[in-house]
């Protein structure tokens, strides 16, 4: 106990095993109907539909760390995905990504702008981005894509990804020339209950692992170390917290929140040349469908904190992915849904809130009585399912979460 | 000291337009064609009886559109959500009025009434979560757009489906005859000539006079009206004073849902006649830069929505005759909100420093006016 409580890294492992087992479990529960709840497909779909939320996610904690509320992040997406795409079609696929992530930090850049320098309402400058990157992404595409073999004013001709990564000896990558052996599909064909599940989904996350995914997953650590261990994070957190005070301790308040606000771009630009790149490999007009928006979702799911945008997306990205692989997958997740508010109404009950646990217990029967009376859940549910959970977290956690005290708050350097 | 006032709220407005005529010429420019040409081509196109006639169609429903953001914005409310409400309440009103028979100017009331119901009690939820559970609106609204767009496909697909139709063209049932919204046509051409190409004048742009009437005397007639931009000037004075905080918010979400309901009938009501897979999406966002552009003001909005619905009716032209991509409106557009509230800001920042600056002159050299001079 002593050991749990003093280790964090031991305590996400702790949770993520739990999640592996019940879904484990489910799996087993809806077997024939569905082989894909857990599965190393699955599990590859899921990171790399997580990633772009994971990103604007990030992107949306920059902004909102120095006190920015940035509902941009969508149109900065957008740019993100045709900066990414046409830089992919001229110079490659790298250069694709580096271009994305400016596009998006420009978009950054105008809310910058608008909010820090004129003192713009960040939800109306944020809405004014929304507005102008799908219009800019629009004429860019009719004067650029439109001529080429492909392209039109709504999409791009395909263009390349950056390249997948084997881990060597997990999943069978090569070392110098050396094809290891795969030991993680080893396992996997095993089919031993639940080892077999645990390889899988490690061999869904290291087996043909993006570069850029690789990328995006070590931006979680560097935010955080950036943000609370460096004096310019603690800066950027202390303008979203309490600027006058950080102004009156010889903080560059303006410059924090400009700085916060464009790599809050840059990231979101990531995500989207992410999209563009490595996931539908074309830019297609709409294709960021509201993951801005998700990816805001996230900041406030998880808290404010990367690692807990990283929990909320790849819950989303775990939602996406089982819709897209198979229905039926998707008709099977009521069960773990049921299952979930079950393991919720015991806590209640242990912790005495009696009326609370009655509530899931009939939520949860629901849940069930729905799985066990219908084949399939209707199509329009699964891509909303984010929308919903942040929803109810918002209705039922509020409590809990804490968001920076000046967040969203014009600030006009002396004055109150 | 008035004067200075007027000209310096038209000037925003003027200043941001003349600047995004001016960054699109340069976008234009920079991409090897002649802003001129393009400029004038679209002011001839767009002077013609015809694209007048789709002007004002155009901007009605972004009219009520922007009225229905401005509620919310005058008491610093956002409902970014008019987008789902306004969806939702066209699809639901449409079959409403699909099946049932009336008189005709009850069941046109009839359509209305559901509309704004659903409109209403949608953006409530927003409302209600925000005084119970301090859920900020605009992650719900926006979270809740994606809910209504979702039980729109699903309805639509599912329950609503018009049983008779053979093209695969999803679509409600067609209003019957009594429930069609008669144009205006007959109205304009007493004045001009005859409207030619099949264009119709939708009446409906009456009723969103109307609400923008309503709105205006609302505000500024009425005791909720008082309180709603009260609470928007200064929460903690309005709080003070009198002004029940929890139960504004609501009634300011579900007046502006109400409103939002509204924008879809224009079209089902005018023109489609049933709601279908062609339904125009999109004016719930473009309404929150029309309330934008038009400073949440019933004249401004109108304003703003008939520049938006010119722009969009004239710019077909253009690939027509090749000058420039139409596009290119959709960034004047796009510059113009963001240079608008950019302008809004300066123009009040400048408005609060010349008050203070005369304010402070008046302290200096009393004037015999004033008592000081007396004491």
């Amino acid at each position: 106990m002593q050991l749990l409580r003093s280790s964090i890294v031991l305590r996400w492992m702790l949770a993520a095993l739990g999640v592996v087992i019940t879904l484990s479990i489910c799996q087993e529960l809806a077997r024939p109907t569905t082989t894909d709840l857990i599965s190393t497909g699955t599990a590859e779909a899921t990171l790399r539909r997580a990633v772009p939320i994971l990103l604007a996610g990030l992107g949306g904690i920059w902004a909102e760390r120095a006190g920015v509320v940035n509902i941009g992040l969508e149109g900065m997406m957008v740019l993100g995905t045709w900066f990414g795409a046409w830089g992919a079609l001229e110079f490659g696929p790298w250069w694709g990504l580096v271009i994305g992530v400016t596009g998006g930090a420009l978009g950054g850049l105008l809310h910058a702008v608008a909010t820090v320098g004129f003192g713009v309402d960040h939800i109306v400058s944020g809405v004014a981005v929304n507005i102008l990157a799908p219009a800019m992404a629009r004429f860019l595409s009719g004067e650029v894509f439109a001529e080429r073999s492909g392209g039109g004013i709504t999409q791009s001709p395909r263009v390349d990804s950056v390249g997948n990564l084997d881990l060597p000896f997990l999943s069978g990558g090569d070392l110098l020339g050396w094809g290891t052996p795969d030991l993680l599909s080893w396992f996997v064909d095993k089919n031993w209950l639940l080892i077999s599940d645990i390889a899988a989904v490690l061999s869904g996350i290291t087996n043909s692992l993006s570069w850029a995914s690789l990328i995006a997953l070590t931006l979680i650590p560097l935010s955080v170390f950036i943000l609370w261990r460096t004096p310019f994070g603690l800066r950027i957190r202390a303008s979203g917290e309490h600027p006058v005070a950080a102004d009156s301790l010889g903080v560059s308040v303006y410059q924090m929140k400009f700085i916060a606000v464009v790599v809050s771009g840059a990231l979101a630009g990531f995500g989207g040349a992410f999209i563009a790149i490595e996931q539908t490999g074309v830019y297609r007009e709409g294709q960021v469908q509201g993951r801005g928006f998700i990816g805001l979702a996230t900041v406030i799911f998880g808290n404010w904190q990367p690692v807990g945008a990283l929990l909320g997306s790849l819950l989303f990205g775990f939602a996406d992915a089982l819709q897209l692989r198979d229905r039926t997958a998707v008709h099977a997740l009521l069960l773990l849904v049921g299952a979930a508010l079950v393991a919720l109404a015991l806590r209640a009950l242990m912790r005495g809130k009696h009326s609370s646990a009655a509530i899931l217990v009939c939520a949860s029967a629901a849940v069930l009585w729905w799985y066990a009376a219908t084949e399939e859940v209707a199509g329009e549910l699964p891509p909303i399912t984010p929308h919903l959970v942040t929803l109810l977290v918002l209705v039922f956690a509020t409590s809990r979460l804490r968001m920076p005290a000046a967040n969203g708050l014009r600030y006009r350097r002396g004055q109150e | 000291m008035s004067i200075r006032r007027v000209a310096l709220a038209l000037a925003a407005p003027v200043c941001a337009f003349a600047f995004s005529i001016g960054l699109s010429s340069l976008v234009l420019m920079a991409f090897g064609t002649n802003p001129m040409d393009a400029w004038t081509e679209m002011l001839s196109y767009g002077t013609r009886l015809e694209t007048f006639v789709e002007t004002g169609n155009r901007a009605t429903p972004l009219y009520l559109a922007g009225i229905a953001v401005a509620i919310g914005f005058r008491m610093n409310l956002f409902n970014i959500g008019v987008e789902g409400q306004y969806v939702l309440a066209a699809l639901l009103a449409a079959s409403a009025g699909a099946a049932v028979d009336l008189p005709p100017i009850l069941h046109v009331i009839l359509i209305m009434v559901v509309a704004m119901t659903v409109g209403s009690a949608f953006a409530g939820i927003a409302g209600y979560l925000k005084v119970s559970r301090g859920v900020h609106e605009v992650i719900s609204t926006i979270m809740l757009n994606a809910v209504a767009l979702a039980a729109v496909g699903f309805l639509l697909r599912s329950w609503l489906l018009d049983k008779n139709d053979t093209t695969l063209n999803m679509m409600t049932p067609e209003i019957p005859p009594s429930g069609q919204f008669p144009h205006l046509n007959s109205l304009v051409e007493t004045f001009t000539r005859e409207i030619t190409r099949g264009r119709q004048l939708w009446g409906f742009m009456l009723v969103a006079l109307a609400v923008g009437v309503l709105f205006y005397a609302f505000l500024n007639r009425t005791r909720a009206g008082f309180d709603l931009r009260a609470t928007g000037l200064n929460p903690f004075a309005a709080e003070a004073s009198g002004v029940d905080p929890a139960a504004t918010v609501v009634r300011t979400m579900l007046l502006s849902g109400a409103v939002a309901g509204l924008i879809g009938l224009p079209e089902v009501l005018g023109q489609a006649h049933r709601y279908d897979l062609g339904f125009t999406r999109g004016l719930g966002f473009t309404g929150i830069a029309v309330a934008l552009v038009g400073r949440n003001h019933p004249g401004g909005i109108a304003v703003a929505a008939l520049l938006f619905g010119w722009l969009d009716s004239s710019a077909p032209i253009l690939d027509v005759v090749g000058d420039a991509p139409r596009e290119i409106v959709s960034i004047l557009q796009g510059v113009v909100v963001l240079a608008a509230v950019v302008a809004y800001e300066v123009v009040n920042r400048i408005r609060r420093v010349a008050e203070a600056r005369d304010a402070a002159t008046a302290m200096q050299h009393p004037t015999e006016t004033t008592d000081r001079s007396v004491s």
